[in-house]
């Protein structure tokens, strides 16, 4: 299957020593929904922004939507962090932009689903809610018929209702186009439902990416009495000790047989994520292959 | 029909495809049932497709449901699953037993334990092996 978004070596330093993110490689599949993930300053909105075409990469390569994103850009759709629009102009002015710059916008849907959001076009973005202003910056995006969404919190500022309406439209992108989506979210708990590929970054480096279900498969959980987490086929991520009681998230070989006295089981998705953001950086895998 | 617990621990498209084989099992799915769509299961749950579209794979797989182009998907002629017409008139039993284990004093908690040693005990499921091979 063809790649929605490929990183080679991709690196990118602000000023002379702080890297964003470094040595990136990823490989991901077409028609994926891919959580990303990490900590505040771990590289996230570095890596949408090369992606998207806005930020020079400073090191490797970066492909989105089949070659370099300057010359994709028609088919890349990215909203930033809290979806910054020009405040002075109105909606329709801003959906005039969307038409004017983008060959394939579909503007009877634009209009259509503005309108089903009971906002009005002659307002002003800056005197929209910022959910309201949230909603114009997807319309665009969702308008734009793009084959990679680069999506950079794009809910934070959704009540329950709007973020089911907007992950329905989101979804039939997907499904109707095949479009791929990148979408970065600090609410772990909602991700599993949306997601189905996973990256993690932590420190400007990706730490695990991959297909949920098969990285599921490849950890465990294990609970035992203190110590033993030393020695085994498996590769501790991060640790917790209570009451002479430990408890682990592990990667493992082929073979992962816990011994007598452990108990085992799949994570659930947000023990796996957490794991990762958790764990003792010096100790995590420089890299997992996807 | 779907009810998705994200953060149980079971996998989304394991929880789609277990709630179809019960569904099934108790005969609330008949053979030729039709299945909502992906995009139905997918507006009403919030779900991402690939993983509605994974759990489908998988059940068409095990031969509970028969996916026709364009059509829609159905639930088998005839599925590989316990029989239907045993289940209903068995969980009537369990559930008569549940009420006196409940009168009896036991929890939830503990009625499921019971019933998890009573599938895992192995002299047991030796004696109903042999209890087969006697009958």
């Amino acid at each position: 299957m063809s790649a929605a978004l490929r990183c080679a070596g991709l690196g990118h330093r602000y000023g002379r020593h702080l890297w964003g993110l470094r040595d990136c490689n990823l490989d991901v599949p077409t028609g994926r929904v891919v959580a990303l993930v990490g900590p505040n300053g771990s590289g996230k909105t570095t890596l949408m922004s090369m992606a998207a075409g806005l930020l020079p990469v400073t090191t490797g390569t970066v492909q989105a939507a089949g070659g370099a994103p300057a010359q994709r850009l028609d088919r890349i759709g990215f909203v930033a962090q809290d979806a910054p629009l020009w405040p002075r102009l109105r909606v329709a002015d801003v959906l005039d932009i969307g038409r004017c710059m983008n060959r394939a916008f579909d503007t009877v849907m634009a209009a259509d689903r503005i309108r089903g959001l009971g906002i009005r076009p002659r307002a002003r973005i800056g005197a929209l809610s910022g959910g309201e202003r949230a909603q114009v910056a997807l319309t665009l995006v969702l308008a734009k018929k793009p084959e990679l969404f680069l999506l950079d919190e794009p809910m934070a500022n959704l009540d329950p209702l709007a973020r089911r309406e907007f992950l329905g439209s989101m979804f039939e992108a997907c499904s109707q186009a095949g479009a791929t989506v990148l979408y970065s979210s600090h609410a772990v708990a909602e991700l599993e439902r949306i997601c189905d590929y996973l990256i993690v970054l932590r420190a400007g480096q990706v730490r695990l990416a991959g297909d949920i279900d098969e990285l599921r498969q490849r950890h465990r959980v294990i609970r035992g009495p203190d110590g033993w987490p030393d020695g085994g086929g498996w590769q501790v991520i991060s640790q917790r000790s209570m009451a002479g009681q430990t408890i682990a998230l592990v990667r493992c070989g082929n073979h992962c047989v816990p011994g007598p006295g452990l108990e085992a089981g799949a994570p659930a998705f947000d023990e796996l994520v957490l794991g990762y953001l958790d764990g003792d950086a010096a100790r995590l895998p420089e890299e997992v292959p996807a | 029909m779907f009810r998705v617990d994200a953060g149980s621990g079971v996998p989304i498209y394991r929880q789609l495809v277990q709630q179809v084989r019960r569904d099934v099992m108790l005969g609330r799915l008949r053979p030729g049932d039709q299945l909502p769509s992906v995009k139905e299961v997918v507006d009403s749950l919030s779900v991402n497709p690939n993983t509605v579209v994974k759990a489908f794979g998988e059940l068409e797989h095990q031969g509970i449901i028969v996916r026709r182009q364009g059509v829609g998907t159905f639930v088998a002629a005839a599925p590989s699953m316990a029989s239907p017409l045993v289940a209903p008139k068995l969980l009537g039993s369990l559930a008569r037993w549940v009420e006196t284990a409940r009168r009896d004093g036991l929890s939830a908690e503990q009625i499921r334990m019971l019933l998890d040693v009573a599938l895992d005990d192995p002299a047991r499921r030796d004696d109903r092996h042999a209890a087969d091979g006697a009958a």
